[in-house]
């Protein structure tokens, strides 16, 4: 008996792994299939879109007639634009549905090189053999990245190299940088953040960092910075408030001016990639970025603490 | 008659699908962690993974050694043990053997709550009240030392003690129980013979509650082991090697913390990592196993 239901569990076992390996393949191909339905609806739509209001199409956005869906995936960073830009778009067009994936801006690039996807969001400029794929690169909003201190601390300015030397590890106090004699520690977001990428790469201390303390959210870097005398970190320009001290680099004030100056260092541009010039798009991607170019678009924009590219 | 035969194996088929969705959900698990995680340890190297230390997945030449984190886990999971067990221990010999009963009920109730407390109030608490402090202790002990990297009071002390609280409630219910357990003729004839109490719960019934009690250290380290979120909190999460005050990662705060935004093989190395960390609940669930099984036979 003991044997018998040994046996029966067994084979319950098997069978299971058998169905799940069956299944995640089945789920792969559904998924597939959905986005083939989704595109080809899309282009249906278009052709409708374009037969009915060829006459109106010069016209200035006329509302409630685009209907279907736009897809964008990508970057994590450009989470906060992306949900507050897609609402808005959505109550303007109430038939367009808009998602937004929040993969990562290489996973979104690749998205939309393999066309899965009408936008791929990326908090980078685009790599040469991106653009060679085909993606176009549109920025739509510019974000500052902003070293911050302990309100306490005296120092208020430090120069680019002293700021990759901090976070490599070879100045270790305050007092190297004018300021009381402190330690510093060095705080840091976790490898695979987008912030961390942006950071690194525009300081040029890529993979060169001696982190004190990896953290795995823009919020906690922050409270932590505001609790910990002599912390240093960074996040985006716009979370900065009262608790914490964004500091200049160069002498250059981490303001919006500088940063659409081209002053400011660490900034960087939010783009949302399409596969071919805006132009060349169909009506819903067009009028996508037709709002973010309005000035309800840009009022989005500003909302979420991003600036506007000139 | 025939239709209460129908009735009966009609539960009985329920009652056995019942148990193999368990079974089922394990093996699924298994089968999922085995296949997402051996494909990217071959690809790094299994030597590589697991025996370098130097982890930088986003790098031009991206490296992926694990050891020190696999260390970390270790470290802070022996050492919570080390604090919280016999903390625990004699918790449990004061509920089962030394307190009256109104005692007994305030202080186990006072377990129970300590068991109910979510891991991220451990890890906020450790965050707002243990950091400060280690920080404070931090600049003491390395004041002028230059070749320490200052954690701001997220490191591994911090880890051990927030774990060795959190597995207290484990050790002290199932010490608890199997003390209790304990036939009373034991103490009897022990306290016949002329022992003291004192002497009787230690030579004894703790020695009888063995089993069980080994019972309660085993869970404890798998609790230890599998805690993410509040050593994610007070840990620092930096990989370095697991000393009281450097700033650590372990095994579940590397997946916790890295898992949101990684991609391509730095996201199949999680899944590897997610394999290692299995693996040693499943060495503890084995160790289990043994236990409990000599318990019965005593």
């Amino acid at each position: 008996m003991k044997k018998k239901l040994l046996a029966l569990l067994m084979s319950l076992t098997m069978t299971a792994a058998l169905i799940g390996c069956g299944s995640a393949d089945q789920t792969a191909s559904a998924e597939t299939a959905e986005t083939t339905e989704a595109t080809e609806e899309t282009t249906e739509d278009t052709v409708e879109d374009t037969a009915s209001g060829e006459a109106e199409a010069t016209e200035e956005a006329p509302a409630a007639d685009l209907s279907g869906t736009i897809s964008l995936a990508g970057s994590t960073s450009m989470e906060k634009l992306c949900e507050a830009m897609s609402e808005s778009f959505m109550e303007t067009y109430p038939g367009v549905t808009v998602t937004v994936e929040y993969t990562g801006s290489g996973a979104g690039l690749e998205s939309l090189a393999s066309g899965s996807v009408d936008i791929g969001n990326s908090s980078r400029h685009l790599k040469d053999e991106e653009v060679a794929g085909g993606a176009v690169e549109n920025v739509v909003a510019i974000d500052g990245i902003a070293v911050i201190v302990d309100p306490a601390n005296s120092v208020s300015d430090i120069p680019a190299d002293k700021l990759a030397a901090i976070y490599k590890g070879e100045i270790t106090n305050w007092s190297d940088l004018g300021g009381n004699d402190e330690v510093i520690v060095v705080i840091g977001r976790e490898s695979g953040s987008g912030t961390r990428d942006a950071f690194e790469e525009l300081l040029e201390v890529k993979d060169a960092c001696k982190y004190a303390q990896e953290l795995d959210s823009t919020g906690g870097v922050k409270a932590k910075v505001a609790a910990t005398p002599g912390a240093i970190g960074y996040v985006s320009l716009d979370v900065v408030d009262e608790s914490i001290k964004a500091v200049a680099i160069d002498s250059v004030e981490p303001t919006e001016a500088n940063i659409i100056a081209g002053d400011y260092l660490l900034s960087r541009p939010f783009v949302m990639a399409t596969n071919g010039e805006i132009s060349a798009q169909n009506d819903l991607v067009k009028g996508w970025f037709d709002y973010i170019s309005s000035d309800a678009g840009k009022d989005v924009i500003k909302s979420v603490g991003l600036i506007i590219p000139q | 008659m025939k239709r209460r035969k129908v009735i009966e194996q009609t539960a009985k088929t329920i009652f056995t699908i019942c148990a193999a969705i368990a079974i089922l959900a394990v093996a699924s698990i298994t089968f999922y962690l085995v296949a997402k995680g051996i494909p990217a340890a071959r690809e790094v190297g299994i030597g590589k993974l697991l025996f370098t230390t130097s982890w930088r997945p986003t790098a031009e030449e991206p490296s992926y050694g694990i050891f020190f984190i696999i260390l970390s886990s270790l470290v802070s999971t022996f050492a919570s043990i080390i604090i919280g067990v016999p903390i625990g221990l004699c918790t449990a010999v004061f509920l089962s053997e030394i307190a009256d009963r109104i005692t007994r009920s305030v202080v186990s109730s006072a377990v129970e709550l300590l068991a109910a407390i979510p891991s991220v109030i451990y890890g906020l608490i450790g965050m707002m009240v243990l950091s400060p402090l280690m920080y404070r202790l931090e600049k003491a002990i390395f004041a002028g030392n230059e070749t320490h990297q200052f954690t701001g009071g997220a490191n591994l002390l911090a880890a051990v003690i927030v774990l060795a609280i959190m597995i207290l409630p484990t050790v002290i219910s199932v010490s608890a129980s199997s003390l209790q357990a304990v036939n009373d003729s034991l103490r009897y004839a022990s306290l016949a013979l002329g022992a003291t109490k004192m002497q009787t719960i230690w030579k004894v019934v703790v020695p009888a509650a063995k089993s069980g009690l080994l019972t309660g250290v085993v869970l404890g380290v798998g609790r230890a082991l599998g805690e993410a979120m509040a050593i994610n909190m007070v840990a620092g999460g930096a990989v370095n090697i697991p000393l009281p005050f450097n700033s650590v990662r372990t095994l579940t705060t590397q997946i916790v913390s890295e898992m949101g935004y990684a991609e391509g093989l730095h996201r199949r190395v999680l899944f590897t990592v997610g394999l290692v960390l299995y693996i040693f609940i499943m060495i503890v669930n084995f160790i289990l196993l043994k236990a409990r099984r000599r318990e019965l036979n005593e």
